[in-house]
């Protein structure tokens, strides 16, 4: 499916802000996307297996809330950035 | 300030230039003297926007580098480099606390903030402090890093750290000020902030509070055996018995194997107090250090007390104090100096240092007789280590 890459991610995709990856789950797409770009996950995603505070990610324009999140072929994933303040 | 008398065995004096690896609130720089150390030349910066806590040199190769950053969005991670800063990559496997069991509450490293070389015959081992207070350490020279479980899984860790804190001191708890011994790889010291001083004598497998002396004046409880606030503690890695401590209340040194700290802030003028981050050790005189105070009083402003900034040197092991302040503002400066950004070069005279929350950097030519500032406009600084070619 394809993955909406935010800046902040892209030097590990090589600049391309959508990338295309695997997985049934949330999970599996982010496992994924670190055998296709080593290290990305462990900047999204903390050793809990929690998202980061200032990381959000979308399916199909819904914010998912944890690893669990069933996915589909065609579905569509976005990362976004969000941190606020100066 | 006079040449260095120098005892037998202790190295001669390096004679090159001086790089200095600045860790920045937006990234790293690198700025280079000319042999004189009278021209600089700044670079970078590396990995910008990135939040730098701590570049370091490995002297047993002098080429590897390794940086502790994280961003504002992303998750720390700790960077590599083996061409001195040429090109970099990225830990295969940063600094992380192990997954917790179900329903559990597992810790999250939330910041990489120091890291040290490990002894000079462990080749590619390094030790990384964390925030929360978390100890790892690496054999590969950064590639993988795992855990000390003898602290982070130390039944009384969180009584030495005092909780898990959602809302630390500025930066958040964290642990720091990682020494080994140069006799003894097995031998480690760390600071805590807060917790204290912690001594391991088996490679980091346990640890005991080595706080004795230590003032803690924000416990209710007198002379305490952990919970100080140690800022910054250094080992001479020519003299490994003599450890100095600057701490959240006063300056400290203590003479292994005595287990009292003494004060040797006391010896600081009263108007200036004993109050500071950073601890730096002249790289070949034992009886040789700096301080930068900072005002801790009413609401601990952290800045430059009266707005005069000014180290201080001692010349006698903290029985006496000398202000150094030719150069710096002499009034209306306000900066602060945090505890990784102020260090000593290996030259002779020495060459002293220091990066402000404002952004300069600072050298004290002839071991701070005189300061000028050699770097301006930078991120505010959080880390300025010396390497002298």
């Amino acid at each position: 499916m394809n993955v909406a890459v935010p800046s902040q991610l892209r030097d590990y995709t090589g600049g391309h802000a959508q990338v295309e990856a695997r997985g049934a789950t949330l999970a599996e797409l982010l496992a994924d996307l670190d055998r296709r770009y080593p290290g990305m996950r462990f900047r999204m995603i903390d050793e809990q297996d929690r998202i980061r505070r200032h990381i959000r990610i979308f399916v199909n324009q819904e914010q998912a809330r944890d690893l669990g999140a069933a996915l589909a072929a065609n579905d569509e994933v976005v990362i976004v950035g969000a941190l606020s303040g100066g | 300030m006079p040449k260095t008398k120098t005892r037998k065995g202790t190295p001669r004096p390096a004679s090159g230039s001086v790089t200095l690896l600045i860790g920045t609130r937006k990234g790293a720089f690198f700025i280079r003297s000319d042999r004189a150390r009278r021209s600089w030349t700044l670079a970078g910066p590396h990995f910008l926007g990135h939040i730098v806590n701590h570049v370091v040199l490995d002297p047993r190769d002098g080429k590897t580098l390794l940086c502790a950053a994280r961003a504002g969005h992303l998750g720390p991670t700790v960077f590599r480099s083996t061409d001195r800063g040429r090109t970099w990559k990225e830990a295969q496997l940063p600094p992380a606390f192990p997954k917790a069991a179900a329903g559990e509450k597992g810790l999250t490293v939330d910041h990489v903030f120091w890291l040290t070389p490990g002894h000079a015959s462990e080749l590619g081992v390094w030790y990384a402090g964390v925030s929360p207070p978390g100890l790892f350490r690496s054999e590969d020279g950064g590639v993988s890093w795992e855990g000390v479980a003898g602290f982070n899984a130390n039944p009384m860790r969180l009584a030495w750290i005092g909780g898990e804190q959602e809302q630390g001191p500025p930066g958040g708890a964290t642990l720091h000020s990682i020494n080994v011994d140069s006799r003894d790889a097995r031998h480690l010291y760390i600071g805590i902030s807060i917790g204290g001083v912690f001594e391991s004598s088996d490679r980091g497998a346990s640890w005991r509070p080595l706080n004795q002396g230590c003032a803690a004046d924000f416990l209710p409880v007198k002379d305490p055996e952990y919970g100080h606030d140690v800022h910054c503690m250094r080992l001479h890695p020519l003299a490994p018995d003599r450890l100095y401590q600057q701490n959240h209340c006063g300056i400290y040194r203590l003479d292994r194997p005595a287990e009292r700290w003494t004060r040797i802030g006391n010896a600081m003028p009263k108007a200036i107090g004993d109050i500071g981050f950073p601890m730096v050790l002249h790289p070949r005189d034992l009886d040789t250090v700096w301080v930068f105070p900072m005002d801790g009083g009413t609401v601990w402003p952290r800045v430059s007390p009266g707005g005069k900034p000014a180290a201080y040197l001692s010349r006698d092991g903290g029985r006496s104090w000398h202000r150094q302040d030719r150069g710096l503002p002499r009034k209306q400066g306000w900066f602060t100096v945090k505890r990784q950004a102020m260090c000593a070069d290996a030259r002779d005279p020495v060459g002293v240092y220091f990066g402000t929350t404002s952004g300069e950097v600072w050298m004290g030519a002839n071991g701070g007789a005189r300061w000028s500032c050699i770097a301006r406009h930078l991120p505010e600084i959080y880390a300025v280590e010396a390497v002298t070619a």
